[in-house]
């Protein structure tokens, strides 16, 4: 693999002047990760608002609560497909690869910028006009939906399906295909960035797996993204120009709806395959990054890089394969379902290669237990926690019992949504520094993942037994059922762990505002760490590299190389080369 | 992977040599920008082909579905075959016929933002501010979306329209995201042409129309693979 040296000639923007072109509308890659990261974070909190609800709701039915009034089961439904919808893709896709991906990516590739800087900054705008149009759907008449965030018609395509179900149904697609808009724009952005703007030196094989990891993710963006925008679209046309391409011939109270003949499988077929890869999309990243943070912490190069690296393309390429095991509810001959079944446990094999290798990065290491590196290995166990029930869902058999139940929601938090968070603490933790020129309170950051690790672990792994005892997810309500009372304080429990582990993101909250005003000045290379970034001024210049354009002699993870000066090398230091 | 091995690293390569000696450094900034906007439109055009993929699978599995007759109670079709509108095949040859010209005005594109790029040979034609193939090719373009308009009226007087059945639905849907698509097109060569016409800088025009010609060139073998699937699969 070629690579080839930069000239200072491509960067063709020069550093803006005025406040909007610097803060709002810029073209710096790094602003840009910024306004991705903050649009993550108000997201997040508002998906955590709502869950705080649902679970409010679930152990006092009854009560009332201010602003709010009853919740109603529609308005729990709402809760329910909006804090998924929020969570999934303005928090899980949008921080890991926009925010933290946006802003590394070019600096550890030594890239002054991205490929197309006015893409990127069109892409950002797009998701978060996106984040409007779906916050919109709250106060429109008949307010937000209750579809799901998997939108299933008939429910999602007919109006009259329901509250929520007519404006808001409306905005919630415009929004989800605007957000597929901008995904696809960012896509485009890390792909050409990656194959044609690595420096001298940084072949594909010396990319730390940060880099990788974004690379691969954009890939599965580009595919996945491109499937749910037309099935919005055909969605929409189903909702407002009278097609039947998702709805069936249906009445509501006994009226016909003027529908006929359309599958809502079909909707389901088209949404996995955009869905199951969107899983890999939210949790790639944080693979890539808690692979570079184990190597750094530990003080060893990362275990198995090449495997590492083709781990990756495998669980990307498998993604694509599985979107069916979402749909042994919904009826499929079982031979598909054995198909499908096979391919999903196949992915366990990669992902047991990248366990097993982050493993073997600590074994024997001298580890340095700093908050980020907490949060990494916090990320491998929420990682193995959460995936092993994996191959249990895998299996048709077994997912029919557990499907609808809270053995699910349980799976899928752990998996798909603690363990990104984790990655996407680690990130915010170890590159704080870099992006803000100032350490975060360490204090602060191991109260913080000590009640979000124990706090996680004490809402969701419940779950699994609720779902095993047939407790169904979705409902508001089934306190009424005799064999569900026996279950209850379970989920008092979990309510209470869910108080704690909320509060406890206050803290973070806290840390991070506090610590950009008053945080310990950080240095260029705080963590002693091998990769571009560090090698450049905290926070990097407009150029990135500040005119010098890098050579890069090494790859990502040299940490304790016999007879080297100090215990790491840097991807820049031409004096390793002597010394192998 | 500095060289994306396509056809299109012959031109990178012919544009490198257009100086005399060794290329300069505007010249060679000329070739990577050539060579990323190809990338780039490359990587943008597999998120259409998802698209039309995706299309083209609800398009088979539609086809096929029955649906309940509630008066009788008994399975029916309701895929409607659609005569294709002979017009069509007008439209076709407009769009085949402004890829030709798209190619003639990518290539004067590229031959014009090298030698702007050339500093040590300063321009002296009089052709940096005349874009014949490039505005022939916006107006067959357009005309391309003017004949699909009078198909979809045709259509509509034939009592079909977006709802009538799935058939016409999906040729809606297709023609329509075509079209969009394409007018996505004749957008950034207006820009470009808009942008030379200004006399800003011929580099970043000829950029723009080279990459803008390749997925002209897509468009038009999207419509002719559209044509094919509503012709032959109705």
């Amino acid at each position: 693999m070629a690579t080839r040296e930069f000239t200072a000639h491509e960067h063709v923007h020069a550093a803006p002047t005025s406040w909007i072109r610097k803060y709002v509308f810029s073209l710096d890659h790094k602003v840009i990760g910024i306004q991705y990261f903050f649009l993550a974070l108000t997201a997040v909190f508002v998906g955590m608002f709502l869950s705080l609800l649902m679970r409010i709701h679930l152990i006092w039915p009854a009560a009332s609560l201010p602003l709010l009034g009853d919740i109603k089961p529609e308005t729990y439904l709402t809760l329910l497909t909006m804090h998924g919808t929020i969570m999934v893709f303005f928090v899980l896709t949008t921080a890991p690869q926009g925010g933290f991906g946006n802003y590394f990516l070019p600096i550890q590739i030594g890239a002054p910028d991205m490929a197309f800087p006015v893409l990127n900054m069109l892409s950002f705008w797009v998701t978060a006009l996106a984040f409007f149009v779906m916050i919109a759907a709250f106060f429109v008449v008949g307010g937000a939906p209750l579809h799901g965030w998997t939108g299933y018609p008939p429910l999602s395509a007919l109006p009259a399906a329901g509250p929520g179900e007519g404006l808001g149904a409306d905005l919630w697609v415009i929004s989800i295909a605007l957000f597929c808009i901008g995904a696809l724009m960012s896509a485009l952005n890390f792909i050409t960035t990656t194959l044609d703007m690595r420096v001298k030196g940084m072949t594909l094989m010396r990319m730390p797996l940060t880099c990788w990891a974004w690379f691969i993710t954009a890939i599965l963006g580009l595919l996945a993204f491109g499937v749910l925008l037309s099935a919005g679209i055909l969605l929409l046309l189903d909702r407002n120009a009278g097609t039947s391409f998702f709805v069936p011939l249906v009445t509501i109270n006994g009226q016909l709806t003027g529908h006929k003949g359309g599958s809502p499988l079909l909707w389901q077929h088209l949404f996995w395959f955009f869905g199951h890869p969107e899983v890999y999309i939210a949790i790639l990243p944080a693979m890539g990054l808690c692979s570079q943070l184990l190597s750094v912490f530990s003080r060893k190069p990362i275990f198995g890089y090449k495997a590492m690296v083709y781990a990756m393309l495998s669980i990307g390429f498998l993604g694509f394969m599985v979107w069916g095991h979402h749909m042994f509810m919904s009826g499929m001959s079982p031979y598909t379902a054995f198909a499908f079944s096979v391919m999903t446990m196949a992915i366990g094999v990669p992902s047991a290669i990248k366990t097993f290798n982050w493993l073997g990065t600590i074994w024997r290491g001298r580890i340095r237990f700093t908050s980020p590196m907490l949060f990494a290995l916090g990320f491998v166990s929420l990682f193995i926690s959460g995936g092993i029930s994996g191959p249990f869902l895998a299996q048709p058999v077994l997912d029919i019992q557990l499907h609808d139940t809270y053995f699910v929601v349980g799976h899928f938090h752990l998996i798909m949504g603690v363990a990104s968070i984790f990655g996407i603490f680690a990130a915010t933790y170890y590159w704080f520094p870099k992006m803000f020129g100032r350490m975060m309170s360490e204090g602060m950051a191991r109260w913080h993942f000590f009640i979000t690790l124990i706090g996680t672990y004490a809402i969701f792994m419940p779950m699994h037994y609720l779902g095993m005892a047939a407790h169904l997810r979705r409902y508001s309500q089934l306190t009424e059922l005799n064999y569900l009372k026996g279950l209850m304080p379970l989920q008092q429990f979990m309510t209470y762990a869910a108080f704690i582990t909320i509060a406890g993101q206050f803290i973070f909250l806290f840390n991070l505002f506090w610590s950009m005003k008053f945080g310990k000045k950080a240095t260029d290379n705080p963590w002693e760490a091998t990769t571009l970034e560090w090698t450049t001024a905290t926070p990097p210049p407009h150029d990135n590299f500040g005119g010098h354009i890098p050579v890069v002699y090494n790859g990502p993870y040299e940490y304790s190389v016999p007879g080297a000066p100090r215990d790491y090398i840097m991807q820049t230091d031409p004096a390793a080369v002597k010394a192998h | 992977m500095a060289s994306i091995p396509t056809t299109s690293s012959v031109n990178t390569a012919q544009v490198l040599l257009a100086g005399s000696g060794r290329p300069d450094q505007s010249l060679a900034d000329f070739a990577t920008r050539l060579r990323r906007a190809r990338l780039g439109v490359i990587v943008a055009l597999t998120a259409v082909v998802m698209i039309f993929v995706s299309y083209s699978s609800a398009y088979v599995v539609r086809q096929g579905l029955p649906t309940l007759d509630p008066r009788t109670g008994t399975l029916v079709r309701d895929w409607l075959p659609l005569q294709l509108p002979n017009f069509l095949l007008v439209n076709t040859l407009v769009l085949l016929i402004s890829s030709l010209t798209m190619e003639l005005a990518r290539r004067q594109a590229v031959r014009m933002g090298a030698a702007s790029a050339d500093e040590s040979h300063p321009s002296t034609s009089t052709e940096t501010d005349r874009m014949p193939w490039l505005a022939l090719t916006a107006i067959l373009g357009l005309s391309f979306l003017a004949g699909q308009w009078l198909v979809w009226r045709e259509l509509a007087a034939r009592g079909f329209y977006v709802a009538t059945s799935p058939s016409s639905s999906f040729f809606y849907l297709l023609t329509g995201m075509h079209g969009i698509h394409l007018f996505g097109g004749i957008l950034a060569l207006l820009a470009a042409g808009a942008a030379s016409l200004l006399r800003k800088s011929a580099v970043s025009a000829a950029v723009v129309v080279d990459a803008t010609g390749w997925y002209w060139h897509f468009m038009t073998v999207l419509w002719v693979y559209i044509l094919c699937l509503l012709e032959f699969a109705r």
